[in-house]
Protein backbone atom coordinates (compact mmCIF):
# COMPACT_ATOMS: atom_id res chain seq x y z
CA UNK A 1 0.00 0.00 0.00
CA UNK A 2 1.50 3.32 -1.08
CA UNK A 3 1.70 6.31 1.26
CA UNK A 4 -0.94 8.34 -0.60
CA UNK A 5 -3.31 5.35 -0.50
CA UNK A 6 -2.90 5.12 3.26
CA UNK A 7 -3.59 8.84 3.63
CA UNK A 8 -6.64 8.55 1.38
CA UNK A 9 -7.97 5.63 3.45
CA UNK A 10 -7.41 7.58 6.68
CA UNK A 11 -9.09 10.67 5.20
CA UNK A 12 -12.17 8.81 3.95
CA UNK A 13 -12.48 6.87 7.22
CA UNK A 14 -12.04 9.98 9.36
CA UNK A 15 -14.52 11.97 7.26
CA UNK A 16 -17.12 9.21 7.60
CA UNK A 17 -16.42 8.83 11.32
CA UNK A 18 -16.78 12.58 11.87
CA UNK A 19 -20.05 12.57 9.93
CA UNK A 20 -21.41 9.77 12.12
CA UNK A 21 -20.23 11.55 15.27
CA UNK A 22 -22.10 14.68 14.19
CA UNK A 23 -25.25 12.63 13.45
CA UNK A 24 -25.05 10.89 16.85
CA UNK A 25 -24.58 14.19 18.70
CA UNK A 26 -27.56 15.74 16.88
CA UNK A 27 -29.66 12.68 17.71
CA UNK A 28 -28.56 12.65 21.35
CA UNK A 29 -29.32 16.36 21.70
CA UNK A 30 -32.80 15.87 20.22
CA UNK A 31 -33.55 12.84 22.41
CA UNK A 32 -31.85 13.75 25.69
CA UNK A 33 -31.33 17.53 25.57
CA UNK A 34 -28.10 19.49 25.85
CA UNK A 35 -27.71 19.61 29.64
CA UNK A 36 -25.16 16.80 29.56
CA UNK A 37 -22.94 15.91 26.53
CA UNK A 38 -24.45 12.44 25.99
CA UNK A 39 -23.51 12.46 22.30
CA UNK A 40 -19.77 12.91 22.92
CA UNK A 41 -19.79 10.36 25.73
CA UNK A 42 -21.58 7.85 23.50
CA UNK A 43 -19.25 8.24 20.48
CA UNK A 44 -16.14 8.08 22.63
CA UNK A 45 -17.26 4.91 24.41
CA UNK A 46 -18.58 3.27 21.23
CA UNK A 47 -15.45 4.29 19.29
CA UNK A 48 -13.20 2.88 22.02
CA UNK A 49 -15.13 -0.39 21.92
CA UNK A 50 -14.84 -0.51 18.12
CA UNK A 51 -11.10 0.22 18.06
CA UNK A 52 -10.49 -2.55 20.60
CA UNK A 53 -12.51 -4.95 18.46
CA UNK A 54 -10.96 -3.87 15.15
CA UNK A 55 -7.39 -3.90 16.44
CA UNK A 56 -7.80 -7.45 17.77
CA UNK A 57 -9.45 -8.59 14.53
CA UNK A 58 -6.66 -6.96 12.52
CA UNK A 59 -3.99 -8.94 14.33
CA UNK A 60 -5.96 -12.17 13.84
CA UNK A 61 -7.01 -11.58 10.22
CA UNK A 62 -4.87 -8.82 8.75
CA UNK A 63 -6.09 -6.85 5.75
CA UNK A 64 -4.15 -3.93 4.39
CA UNK A 65 -6.81 -1.23 4.48
CA UNK A 66 -8.19 -2.23 7.92
CA UNK A 67 -5.57 -0.29 9.86
CA UNK A 68 -5.65 3.08 8.01
CA UNK A 69 -9.36 3.12 7.14
CA UNK A 70 -11.00 1.52 10.18
CA UNK A 71 -8.63 2.01 13.09
CA UNK A 72 -6.81 5.27 12.35
CA UNK A 73 -9.49 6.82 10.13
CA UNK A 74 -12.98 5.85 11.21
CA UNK A 75 -12.43 5.31 14.96
CA UNK A 76 -10.18 8.38 15.16
CA UNK A 77 -12.69 10.61 13.39
CA UNK A 78 -15.68 9.15 15.23
CA UNK A 79 -14.21 9.90 18.67
CA UNK A 80 -13.13 13.35 19.81
CA UNK A 81 -10.90 14.54 22.60
CA UNK A 82 -11.11 18.25 21.79
CA UNK A 83 -14.90 18.35 22.25
CA UNK A 84 -14.55 16.40 25.51
CA UNK A 85 -12.08 19.03 26.80
CA UNK A 86 -14.32 21.92 25.74
CA UNK A 87 -17.40 20.41 27.36
CA UNK A 88 -15.54 19.82 30.62
CA UNK A 89 -14.25 23.38 30.55
CA UNK A 90 -17.73 24.67 29.72
CA UNK A 91 -19.17 22.96 32.82
CA UNK A 92 -16.59 24.73 34.98
CA UNK A 93 -17.22 28.07 33.26
CA UNK A 94 -20.97 27.66 33.71
CA UNK A 95 -20.48 27.20 37.48
CA UNK A 96 -21.04 23.44 37.47
CA UNK A 97 -17.67 22.02 38.58
CA UNK A 98 -19.45 18.96 40.00
CA UNK A 99 -20.76 18.01 36.58
CA UNK A 100 -17.28 18.53 35.09
CA UNK A 101 -15.91 16.07 37.65
CA UNK A 102 -18.72 13.57 37.01
CA UNK A 103 -18.15 13.82 33.25
CA UNK A 104 -14.43 13.18 33.73
CA UNK A 105 -14.87 10.37 36.26
CA UNK A 106 -17.46 8.58 34.12
CA UNK A 107 -15.67 9.02 30.78
CA UNK A 108 -12.22 7.66 31.56
CA UNK A 109 -13.17 4.21 32.94
CA UNK A 110 -15.85 3.79 30.26
CA UNK A 111 -13.37 4.58 27.44
CA UNK A 112 -10.74 2.17 28.72
CA UNK A 113 -13.26 -0.49 29.73
CA UNK A 114 -14.98 -0.35 26.33
CA UNK A 115 -11.66 -0.88 24.50
CA UNK A 116 -10.91 -3.87 26.74
CA UNK A 117 -14.38 -5.37 26.12
CA UNK A 118 -14.06 -4.89 22.35
CA UNK A 119 -10.68 -6.60 22.38
CA UNK A 120 -12.01 -9.51 24.42
CA UNK A 121 -15.09 -9.95 22.21
CA UNK A 122 -12.99 -10.13 19.04
CA UNK A 123 -10.66 -12.69 20.59
CA UNK A 124 -13.46 -14.89 21.92
CA UNK A 125 -15.21 -14.74 18.56
CA UNK A 126 -12.07 -15.85 16.76
CA UNK A 127 -11.43 -18.54 19.35
CA UNK A 128 -14.90 -20.02 18.81
CA UNK A 129 -14.52 -23.22 16.72
CA UNK A 130 -17.82 -22.65 14.87
CA UNK A 131 -16.84 -19.22 13.57
CA UNK A 132 -16.04 -18.87 9.89
CA UNK A 133 -12.39 -18.33 9.26
CA UNK A 134 -11.73 -15.88 6.41
CA UNK B 1 -27.01 19.09 4.04
CA UNK B 2 -24.23 21.67 3.81
CA UNK B 3 -23.42 21.19 7.50
CA UNK B 4 -22.82 17.45 7.01
CA UNK B 5 -20.46 18.19 4.12
CA UNK B 6 -18.47 20.67 6.23
CA UNK B 7 -18.12 18.19 9.10
CA UNK B 8 -17.03 15.37 6.76
CA UNK B 9 -14.51 17.56 4.94
CA UNK B 10 -13.04 18.95 8.16
CA UNK B 11 -12.98 15.48 9.69
CA UNK B 12 -11.12 14.02 6.69
CA UNK B 13 -8.48 16.76 6.79
CA UNK B 14 -8.11 16.53 10.57
CA UNK B 15 -7.72 12.75 10.46
CA UNK B 16 -4.99 12.96 7.82
CA UNK B 17 -3.22 15.61 9.87
CA UNK B 18 -3.35 13.33 12.92
CA UNK B 19 -1.97 10.44 10.85
CA UNK B 20 0.90 12.58 9.52
CA UNK B 21 1.89 13.86 12.98
CA UNK B 22 1.59 10.43 14.60
CA UNK B 23 3.83 8.91 11.92
CA UNK B 24 6.35 11.72 12.27
CA UNK B 25 6.57 11.49 16.07
CA UNK B 26 6.66 7.67 16.00
CA UNK B 27 9.59 7.83 13.59
CA UNK B 28 11.39 10.39 15.71
CA UNK B 29 10.71 9.15 19.24
CA UNK B 30 9.80 5.50 18.69
CA UNK B 31 6.60 3.62 19.45
CA UNK B 32 7.22 2.74 23.08
CA UNK B 33 5.02 5.63 24.21
CA UNK B 34 2.10 7.09 22.18
CA UNK B 35 3.66 10.54 21.75
CA UNK B 36 1.70 11.20 18.57
CA UNK B 37 -1.73 10.75 20.17
CA UNK B 38 -0.71 12.77 23.21
CA UNK B 39 0.55 15.58 20.97
CA UNK B 40 -2.52 15.75 18.72
CA UNK B 41 -4.89 15.67 21.68
CA UNK B 42 -2.97 18.36 23.58
CA UNK B 43 -2.55 20.65 20.56
CA UNK B 44 -6.14 19.99 19.44
CA UNK B 45 -7.43 20.97 22.88
CA UNK B 46 -5.40 24.20 22.75
CA UNK B 47 -6.85 25.09 19.36
CA UNK B 48 -10.35 24.13 20.49
CA UNK B 49 -10.06 26.38 23.55
CA UNK B 50 -8.99 29.27 21.36
CA UNK B 51 -11.90 28.68 18.98
CA UNK B 52 -14.29 28.42 21.94
CA UNK B 53 -13.23 31.87 23.08
CA UNK B 54 -13.35 33.27 19.56
CA UNK B 55 -16.60 31.74 18.34
CA UNK B 56 -18.48 31.10 21.61
CA UNK B 57 -19.97 27.82 22.84
CA UNK B 58 -22.83 26.82 20.51
CA UNK B 59 -25.66 26.38 22.99
CA UNK B 60 -28.32 26.70 20.33
CA UNK B 61 -27.11 25.38 16.99
CA UNK B 62 -23.58 25.64 15.63
CA UNK B 63 -22.38 28.05 12.92
CA UNK B 64 -20.80 26.82 9.69
CA UNK B 65 -17.39 27.93 10.92
CA UNK B 66 -17.78 25.97 14.16
CA UNK B 67 -18.94 22.85 12.28
CA UNK B 68 -16.01 22.99 9.88
CA UNK B 69 -13.29 23.83 12.42
CA UNK B 70 -14.31 22.37 15.79
CA UNK B 71 -16.76 19.55 14.97
CA UNK B 72 -14.96 18.55 11.76
CA UNK B 73 -11.29 19.49 11.72
CA UNK B 74 -10.43 19.29 15.44
CA UNK B 75 -12.90 16.45 16.06
CA UNK B 76 -11.16 14.39 13.38
CA UNK B 77 -7.70 15.57 14.45
CA UNK B 78 -8.10 14.54 18.10
CA UNK B 79 -9.01 11.03 19.18
CA UNK B 80 -10.19 9.11 22.21
CA UNK B 81 -10.20 5.67 20.58
CA UNK B 82 -6.43 5.55 19.96
CA UNK B 83 -5.81 6.90 23.45
CA UNK B 84 -7.91 4.06 24.92
CA UNK B 85 -6.30 1.38 22.76
CA UNK B 86 -2.75 2.56 23.41
CA UNK B 87 -3.28 2.99 27.16
CA UNK B 88 -4.72 -0.52 27.30
CA UNK B 89 -1.74 -1.79 25.28
CA UNK B 90 0.78 -0.18 27.63
CA UNK B 91 -1.03 -1.67 30.62
CA UNK B 92 -1.21 -5.16 29.11
CA UNK B 93 2.47 -5.16 28.16
CA UNK B 94 3.46 -4.49 31.74
CA UNK B 95 4.13 -0.76 31.33
CA UNK B 96 1.55 0.23 33.92
CA UNK B 97 3.50 3.34 34.95
CA UNK B 98 3.61 4.54 31.35
CA UNK B 99 -0.14 3.84 31.04
CA UNK B 100 -0.81 5.92 34.14
CA UNK B 101 1.45 8.73 32.91
CA UNK B 102 -0.36 8.70 29.57
CA UNK B 103 -3.76 9.00 31.29
CA UNK B 104 -2.69 11.83 33.59
CA UNK B 105 -0.73 13.71 30.89
CA UNK B 106 -3.59 13.46 28.40
CA UNK B 107 -6.29 14.68 30.79
CA UNK B 108 -4.16 17.34 32.46
CA UNK B 109 -2.64 18.73 29.24
CA UNK B 110 -5.98 18.54 27.45
CA UNK B 111 -7.93 20.49 30.04
CA UNK B 112 -5.15 22.97 30.88
CA UNK B 113 -4.33 23.71 27.25
CA UNK B 114 -8.00 24.11 26.34
CA UNK B 115 -8.15 26.70 29.14
CA UNK B 116 -4.92 28.37 27.92
CA UNK B 117 -6.32 28.55 24.41
CA UNK B 118 -9.47 30.11 25.77
CA UNK B 119 -7.40 32.70 27.69
CA UNK B 120 -5.30 33.43 24.58
CA UNK B 121 -8.42 34.22 22.58
CA UNK B 122 -8.78 37.28 24.81
CA UNK B 123 -12.49 36.77 25.31
CA UNK B 124 -12.25 37.08 29.10
CA UNK B 125 -13.01 40.47 30.67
Amino acid sequence: MKAWQRYLAVGVGSGLGSLMRYAVSLGAQAALGSYFPWGTLLVNVAGSWLIGWLAAMATLAPTRWWQPFGIVGFCGGFTTFSMFSLETLHFIDAGKPGLALVYLAVSLPLWLGAAAVGDRMARSYKACPNSHQP
Amino acid sequence: MMSFLLVALGGALGGMGRFAISNLLAKKYGQQFPWGTLFVNASGALAAGWLLGTLGFPEHGASSLWLMSVTGLLGGYTTVSSFSLQTLGLWRNGHSISALINIIATLLLGLCLAYVGWLLSGSLP
